[in-house]
């Protein structure tokens, strides 16, 4: 596949979110605002890719070379939690605007399945390095375009006149499988499959 | 007294705290897996083995272990389970670990499998852990298999891969819940169910 393919296969037609079912827990929780919306996905887009590079090169150059295989799980998930307390450790002394608008959402992103799934896939797919970075930027971009696009819907949806049974949570899930519905649309665009 | 507060565990993980249901925690599988009443049921019991075995190893070194480092031995603990049932599952069931995927290795960031060891195991015994461990993993296998069930009945009129006799349902099954939008559309139904029969105390 070309990058450009990758790269589109993996924002639209594969979206992380509404197609392969992966972070949910965040798109749930913290779409209920648009601001707080803007801050995860920031986040989400730079501990990503960061992620993925240096989850990739380790796995490269040496879990496969020593025949570790078996300590991938343990090995990625513990880069990336201390991966995660750098950054916000760096941002909080270098990046004080940056800090702010994405601090808080960092310490939540180690148990955001998204970013540990991106990593896992990348190998899976046997991708070189270029294109593990243009699916990972794809990936969370298209996590932050999807959890943007969400975040309207609820704010409007707190206005609106819903059955009890259905608010809050359930009525979320109503309107996630209509705009899923709608990403199922994408499937076949330049002919990626699903 | 105490055996009744133990069974209350049980109940807790099922009904009343159910992990998916009641928290609303650890989606992502739920929804991924539950294509049919079989890989649904595999899931359950492979995440119930890492919920179960994790609550049971960091009650047993919750003295030893500082609060300050508690979270990376959380994840060392469950990332163990996590790599045995990975490895398991490939050589003795290919087949479903060929449906499961990626979503095995992601057991280990399934919030309720850290949740547990951090809100529970931690600061109870071994056998209260080993019975909370098990009530959560019941509740969640119990709603991951119901959806599988409900999704593969509706789709191919099967039952665990069984003919049932509906030749309508088998010759033209609703294939969108199969779908992804299917999937979330099932789990936002079954919510307004609970919340409407079941009142949280």
């Amino acid at each position: 596949m070309s990058p450009l393919k990758i790269f589109l296969a993996s924002f639209l037609v594969n979206n992380i979110v509404l197609m392969r079912y992966i972070g949910l827990c965040p798109f749930f929780g913290v779409s209920t605002r648009f601001s707080t919306s803007f801050g995860m996905g920031m986040a989400v887009i730079f501990v990503m890719t960061l992620a993925t590079l240096v989850t990739y090169l380790l796995y490269h150059l040496f879990l496969l070379p020593l025949n570790l295989l078996f300590l991938r799980t343990a090995v990625f998930i513990l880069v990336i939690a201390s991966l995660v307390q750098l950054i916000e450790m760096f941002m909080k002394k270098s990046f004080r605007a940056l800090y702010s608008a994405m601090g808080i959402y960092l310490p939540l992103i180690t148990t955001n399945c998204a970013i540990l799934a991106c990593t896992f896939l990348v190998i899976d797919y046997k991708y070189s390095l270029l294109n593990a970075l243009i699916f990972a930027l794809g990936t969370s971009l298209g996590f932050t375009f999807v959890i943007l696009l969400f975040s309207a819907i609820r704010e409007r949806l707190e206005y609106a006149e819903i059955s009890p049974a259905f608010k809050g949570y359930t009525i979320a899930f109503i309107s996630a499988a209509l705009v899923s519905l709608g990403f199922l649309g994408f499937a076949g665009l330049f002919g990626i499959s699903l | 007294m105490k055996k009744l507060s133990r069974l209350s565990y049980l109940w807790n993980g099922i009904i009343l705290e159910n992990p998916i249901l009641i928290l609303m925690i650890g989606l992502c599988p739920t929804l991924a897996t539950s294509l049919s009443a079989r890989d649904g049921l595999g899931m359950g019991i492979a995440a119930s083995f890492v919920i179960i075995g994790s609550n049971i190893i960091v009650s047993l070194v919750r003295r030893v272990v500082p609060e300050n480092v508690r979270i990376p031995v959380f994840i060392i603990i469950i990332s163990t389970f996590v790599t045995i049932v990975d490895y398991t599952l490939q050589a003795y069931f290919p087949e479903l670990y060929r449906v499961l995927g990626v979503f095995v290795p992601l057991i280990v960031v399934n919030c309720i499998v850290l949740g547990r060891a951090e809100a529970f195991a931690y600061r109870h015994g071994v056998i209260d852990s080993f019975l909370d461990g098990l009530g959560k993993s019941l509740g969640f296998t119990l709603v991951i298999f119901l959806m599988g069930l409900i999704r593969e009945f509706l789709a191919q009129g099967t039952f665990f891969g069984k003919s049932l006799g509906l030749s309508f349902l088998e010759k033209q099954g609703i294939l969108f819940m199969l779908f992804p939008p299917g999937g979330f559309l099932l789990i936002g139904l079954l919510k307004a169910l609970v919340n409407k029969y079941i009142k949280r105390e």
